[in-house]
């Protein structure tokens, strides 16, 4: 009797593993979503099918993505930074008076990335030696930085950036391929790397998963959340040389709202809020889901607040539906 | 003497009368008691606001909608007032009122029903709400010549000195005050976000505790964004951007703790109040608006350090968990 039951139970594990995890996963719902955006693209409008088109959408999206990607990280250590696209503004305005005082690209550079690389280990320390909740430290640093900005810059704008500066925003690689994206792309598998494949992504989800456990497990838990603020702040460093020196010019308000789409990528690509749990090529797909649903409606001359309004129902509907579903076949079963 | 001082709600009352203090010295005048009753009838909004924020994070959740909310429930209430005039006002209250809630309800129910954490319902349904306000006025403006005359009276009206406005403030306060010392409900909020095991097992439905809150929050809301288009005589699709971050500001600032359970009405008064009196002494002073942003966030900072630092310490734990002892 017990060999039968045992067989039975092999013969339904293998008629489970007939239909691959991976058919079913996440990844592969939101890669099948992105051909169907790709598609109706195609047809909302004749211009999308073009290179040149495609390339240039890439510089929509390519800085935000960039942010995302250690943002996946805090946000898998169950944390959150909000102040993303605050420490972007105060570190493109850093770069500003750097450039005004006659630096050349490569302190404009540095000095971006060590003001951005500073304000997350600001956030880092609030958060770990003090031991104070991410959400209410990034609020409060979020108008913090971004009213620096506003202290220092007023009403005014600073421009004297070198021209050669420009290429990180605007240059080509293989003149086709947006600096940007390229930019975007190297980094993304170094974060898949890291994550997937190191035991500082192993620690990172072990964090996630159980705070309490990991640390007696050995982790140094305030530390590695010390180092994934700062890769936060470093990160927006980085987007902010491209961001400044794709527009040429800093003003007080550069980068306003992006923390939505941000955290709208990280979300959408599975990467659950409550930690522990999410991937870095579930994350670049959601980046290319949003970067051509943009794109799309931007074909169609849809004007960018309807867009956030698309992109808000976005985040709370892929969250929704799944559940909805398995409520679904929950009450048919019974 | 000493356990007073303690006291949270009477710190942060001495800090807003040192505030007071500091500022009548530079300027006397400020603190004549009708610049001080304008100083509240100014903050009343933001202390509205405050408080149904603050029934929100008590259950451990967050209500990033609530200034989207004011902006879309305020351009339907100036719409309804520019293309039927005649309608009575306090109908129109009656109808920002229910919008609100309802605003404030669908919030509530995808993070009861769904399941969905606070912080991504409500930045979502931020978007979406500011995004309404510009499909339904197509970025056009309601000014004030549109708007009936009642209409942008009736909060102005002086009663002892307190325009009505004022006044709808010290009823909301009194109101949640009641509701959170001496109603079974409002009791039932704080275990929600004390303690959701503890809770859920003496027969508290965490989930619709969540719900109930927000549905408050937005039905303030929807009060609020009346008073705050009559008050400003203008509905446009920007209006109450980001106001949002001010009205957590306040409720940190007045010891409500994020992590939910903890939050007197005193204190959120007190916290709005102390933002109202910075925000208004500010130009008078001389100093730039443009530094009030870097002061409110400089303000939330200092008040969530003092906070955590004068956290009472926990009963005893035998395993202590990671983020209080990893350093």
């Amino acid at each position: 009797m017990e060999q039968i039951n045992t067989q039975n139970i092999e013969i339904k594990a293998i008629k489970q593993k007939k239909i691959p995890d991976w058919f079913v996963s996440w990844e592969s719902f939101l890669l099948f979503t992105v051909v169907v955006v790709f598609i109706l693209n195609c047809f909302a409008s004749p211009y999308f099918l073009d290179p040149w088109t495609l390339s240039d959408a890439t510089f929509n999206f390519s800085e935000k993505a960039i942010i995302a990607l250690p943002l996946a990280l805090v946000i898998i250590v169950r944390e959150i930074d909000i102040s993303v696209a605050s420490i972007v503004a105060l570190s493109s305005t850093a770069m500003g008076f750097v450039a005004q005082a006659g630096g050349d690209i490569v302190t404009i550079c540095i000095v971006g990335m060590i003001v951005g690389t500073l304000c997350g280990i600001f956030n880092g320390l609030l958060v770990t030696k003090l031991n104070i909740p991410s959400i209410v430290v990034t609020i409060g640093t979020m108008s913090l930085f971004r009213g620096i900005t506003y202290i220092l810059l007023g009403d005014t704008a600073l421009k004297d950036y070198p021209e050669s500066f420009a290429y990180f925003g605007q240059g080509y690689v293989f003149s086709l391929f947006g600096f940007e994206f390229i930019a975007f792309l190297i980094l993304a598998v170094i974060f898949y790397i890291l994550l997937q494949r190191t035991n500082f992504g192993r620690r990172t989800y072990a964090i996630g998963n159980n705070p309490t456990a990991a640390y007696y497990s050995g982790i140094n838990v305030s530390r590695h959340k010390l180092i994934l603020f700062s890769l936060v702040g470093l990160f927006c460093g980085i987007a902010a040389i491209m961001l400044t020196s794709r527009l040429g010019s800093t003003r007080p308000t550069i980068a306003l709202g992006w923390e939505l789409n941000i955290i709208t990528m990280v979300v959408l690509g599975g990467v659950s809020i409550l930690g522990g749990s999410g991937t870095i090529v579930g994350v670049v797909i959601a980046i290319f889901l949003m970067g051509l649903v943009t794109v799309g409606l931007g074909l169609l001359n849809v004007p960018g607040i309807v867009m956030s309004v698309i992109i808000g129902l976005m985040l709370i509907s892929v969250i929704a539906i799944p559940k909805l579903f398995k409520k679904f076949k929950h009450k048919t079963k019974h | 003497m000493n356990n007073l001082l303690k006291n949270r709600e009477i710190q942060l009352a001495i800090v807003v009368g040192m505030l007071l203090i500091i500022i009548g010295l530079i300027i006397p005048d400020f603190l004549a008691l009708s610049n001080l009753l304008g100083v509240y009838n100014d903050t009343s909004i933001l202390i509205i606001l405050a408080l149904g924020q603050m029934l929100v994070i008590i259950t451990r959740c967050i209500d990033l909608s609530v200034a989207a909310n004011v902006a879309l429930t305020g351009m339907v209430v100036a719409t309804v007032n520019s293309t039927y005039p005649e309608l009575s006002v306090p109908l129109i209250i009656l109808l920002g009122a229910s919008l609100g809630t309802i605003l404030g309800m669908i919030n509530g129910w995808l993070v009861w029903k769904m399941n969905i954490p606070a912080i991504v319902v409500t930045l979502g349904t931020m978007s979406i709400y500011r995004g309404i306000v510009f499909l339904i006025s197509e970025g056009a403006w309601i000014n004030a010549h549109q708007m009936s005359d009642s209409f942008l009276r009736i909060p102005r009206f002086e009663l002892l000195g307190l325009p009505i406005l004022g006044w709808c403030s010290i009823i909301v306060i009194a109101a949640m005050y009641y509701f959170t010392r001496h109603r079974q409900l409002g009791r039932k909020i704080y275990a929600a976000g004390n303690s959701p095991t503890a809770a859920y097992y003496i027969g508290v439905d965490v989930g619709k505790k969540q719900f109930i809150a927000f549905s408050i929050s937005g039905l303030l809301a929807g009060i609020a964004s009346y008073l705050w288009i009559s008050r400003y005589a203008v509905a446009y699709t920007d209006i109450a951007n980001g106001f949002e971050l001010q009205v957590i500001a306040a409720c940190v600032i007045g010891g409500v703790s994020i992590a939910g359970g903890t939050g007197t009405v005193m204190g959120c008064l007190l916290g709005a109040l102390f933002l109202g009196i910075i925000n208004n002494a500010l130009p008078v002073i001389g100093i730039s608006p443009f530094w009030q942003m870097a002061i409110s966030g400089g303000v939330i900072i200092i008040a969530v350090i003092a906070n955590s630092l004068s956290e009472r310490k926990p009963g005893r734990i035998i395993l202590r968990k990671a983020v209080q002892n990893a350093s």
